[in-house]
């Protein structure tokens, strides 16, 4: 039986064990029994089915990442050795320190980002004091102006000089039939007012080129991200970022396939450090000319967003230095490496020479336009009954047939609780409904089985939504609809009618 | 938790972050565990491998090291019992990167360091559930 020696700090859960003996024919056989001995080591030897990134087995001197992995074959003599590879790294700090105040009806409506530590009140009042420049408001803009405007950026400016086509509506989702024929920084502008009116929006009603450029990215932005993915706005984009030192959200689209990085030349590479000439003229045609999935855009656009977002905060891992290849035929995503060249034409020279060219020459093409998105799903309507929180207290002071459930996920339970409720999170109802309906489990099998058929069940969650949803889930399964209640107002009608004392949230 | 670090390994700490400066710098700690109290008895400082251009912001030892450490910590009686690394221009807090890279049991000192001086020094631990860090007690003892 092959012994695998146990890191020291991992021999808490091997109750101080430093090797353990394991069987198997393979390291993932192995492996695969030691954490069964040991459960407590899975969670941080693996994720799910795979290896975390860090940890290391050797066998002997030999790192299995240059044998066969997991399916390398071990004889019952050898000693393996789980060696973790320690590193750390700091997030880059956000781009800028400003933070605007925001009213109450403004925490209401950003209440899902504020609650998320990661964004809080402060990354919050961040993104409404930061500024984001968008070149082109068609297929990746349409989405990005959607989603930069409700997350709640507080100034955001358009560059566009086009009017709304109906061709552009199989992907340009911010205009619609009745902006067609309009401006499109009107029609855009008029959508993203409408979904968020506490915006700034400044329209530049020109297209992009080597003589405006700097001006317009001049004026106080953030952060570029160029929408319009051709050739000439791309290489002029890039080069005026560099000059002026600002982060380049890159986003491109073709047919199916799609690429999306961060240029920011004081922290990585720029795109002439991976392209410093443009592709000959023809070999690659635009969408006009080749065609683009009506969603890729929206794809490739939210990510754009996404990043933005992550700079602006400083979180998480932006795509400097990388680039993600999205094919949406095949549903694969690939991340490669790009370096910075320290010969780069552009990011190897000093900022001041960085000279505009004429880049509809450089490229030998025109810069014209292209791209899309959707989503949203609604719950099926049941005749289900409402009760107001004060008949809920009645019930529970009055009748013994009465289960109270809290469908809230775990973490709320900790802010606040009514008590004596049965807590199950919807989304477990929910995989109980489905294992059921699917034949895999049997109720008794579930945690409906918690759940009596017999009695008045009053559900509840924050504040409706969960419980209505969980009472339409249970219905699904054989509970009668005639006894189950959702509690209107959930938990915060709790709060605010009954018990003042419990903290909100 | 309370982790004890003799005054003259924390100084020593400063000066190697101070000279990897702008990169990251960091080592192992080697040290006993007693009566829930970490005591640091060694430091040993190791080469950050991450790709030089990533450096400023990233540190990462080479398995090699960490086998090479563990058998001496076994020789001299004592366990690895953490690791230390610096973030240059940034506070002594655990980043999510650090997070996602952490062990549990295992001790990570921070050290800030801002244009090239070491101005803070925290301990953290990475809860069981590796949801979080928490931030644990560091007595410098004279």
């Amino acid at each position: 039986m092959a012994s695998i020696r146990i890191p020291t700090p991992l021999r808490a859960y091997t109750q101080g064990q430093a090797s353990i003996e394991a069987p198997g024919g393979t390291v993932g056989e192995a492996l695969a029994n030691l954490v069964e001995q040991h459960p407590d080591l899975r969670l941080h030897l693996f994720n799910d089915d795979e290896l975390r990134s860090f940890v290391n087995i050797f066998i002997d001197d030999e790192d299995i990442r240059f044998l066969q992995g997991l399916d390398t074959e071990i004889a019952a003599d050898d000693s393996l050795r789980i060696i973790p590879s320690i590193a750390g790294g700091q997030n880059a700090p956000p781009l800028h320190e400003r933070l605007a105040d925001l009213n109450k009806q403004e925490v209401k409506r950003y209440s899902r980002h504020v609650i998320m530590p990661e964004v809080g009140m402060e990354g919050q009042r961040r993104l409404k004091a930061s500024s984001v420049l968008l070149i082109g408001t068609g297929g990746l803009g349409s989405p990005l102006a959607l989603y930069l405007a409700a997350a709640g950026i507080g100034r955001i400016g358009l560059v566009d000089y086009d009017v709304v086509d109906l061709t552009n509506l199989q992907r340009q989702v911010i205009h619609g039939i009745s902006t067609v024929g309009q401006s499109k920084l009107d029609s855009a502008a008029a959508r993203m007012l409408d979904l968020n009116p506490d915006i700034e929006i400044v329209k530049y009603r020109q297209p992009l080129a080597s003589e405006n450029a700097l001006a317009i990215f001049a004026e106080s932005w953030d952060i570029i991200i160029d929408g319009t993915d051709n050739f000439p706005t791309r290489y002029l984009v890039n080069d005026a970022c560099v000059k002026l030192g600002l982060p380049n959200v890159y986003g491109s689209i073709f047919r199916f396939e799609g690429q999306l990085s961060v240029f920011h030349a004081e922290a990585g590479p720029c795109y002439r450090c991976m392209f410093p000439q443009p592709p000959p003229p023809g070999l690659v045609p635009s969408c006009a000319e080749g065609g683009v999935l009506g969603i890729l855009p929206g794809t490739i656009g939210t990510m754009q967003a996404t990043e933005a977002i992550k700079l602006l905060l400083g979180i998480g891992e932006p795509m400097i230095g990388r680039m993600l290849l999205y094919d949406a035929l095949e549903m694969s995503f690939q991340t490669i490496k790009v370096r910075k060249d320290p010969h780069c034409p552009v990011c190897g020279i000093d900022q001041a020479d960085i000279e505009l060219i004429d880049y509809e020459q450089f490229c030998g093409m025109p810069a014209h336009d292209h791209s899309e998105f959707s989503a949203v799903d609604e719950a099926a309507e049941l005749d289900i009954q409402t009760v107001t929180v004060h008949d809920l207290r009645q019930a529970l002071e009055n009748d013994d047939d009465v289960v109270v459930i809290d469908v809230r996920d775990p973490h709320e339970w900790d802010i606040s609780a009514i008590e004596g409720a049965l807590r199950i999170p919807k989304p477990q109802i929910q995989l109980a409904k489905n294992g059921i309906q699917a034949g895999r489990k049997l109720w008794e099998e579930t945690v409906l089985k918690d759940i009596p058929k017999d009695k008045k069940l009053y559900l509840h969650c924050r504040s409706g939504k969960r419980s209505a949803d969980s009472i339409a889930f249970l219905s699904e399964v054989g509970y009668d609809l005639d006894r189950m209640y959702n509690v209107e107002g959930g938990i915060l009608a709790w709060a605010d009618e009954i018990d003042p004392n419990m903290p909100k949230y | 938790m309370t982790i004890s670090l003799p005054a003259e390994m924390q100084k020593t700490i400063f000066s190697q972050m101070e000279s990897a400066y702008p990169h990251e710098g960091g080592g192992f700690l080697l040290g006993e565990l007693r009566r829930g109290e970490i005591i640091i008895r060694n430091i040993a400082q190791v080469e950050n491998v991450f790709e030089k251009e990533e450096q400023h912001h990233r540190y990462a030892m080479a398995p090699q090291d960490w086998m090479r450490l563990e058998d001496a910590a076994d020789d001299q009686g004592l366990a690895l019992v953490g690791y230390y690394h610096s973030h240059p221009d940034s506070p002594a807090r655990p980043s999510e990167y650090d997070r996602i890279h952490a062990l549990p049991n295992f001790i990570y000192l921070i050290t800030s360091v801002l244009a090239a001086q070491a101005v803070d020094i925290r301990a953290w631990k990475l809860k069981n559930d590796r949801s979080a860090f928490t931030a644990e007690t560091l007595r410098v003892t004279g």
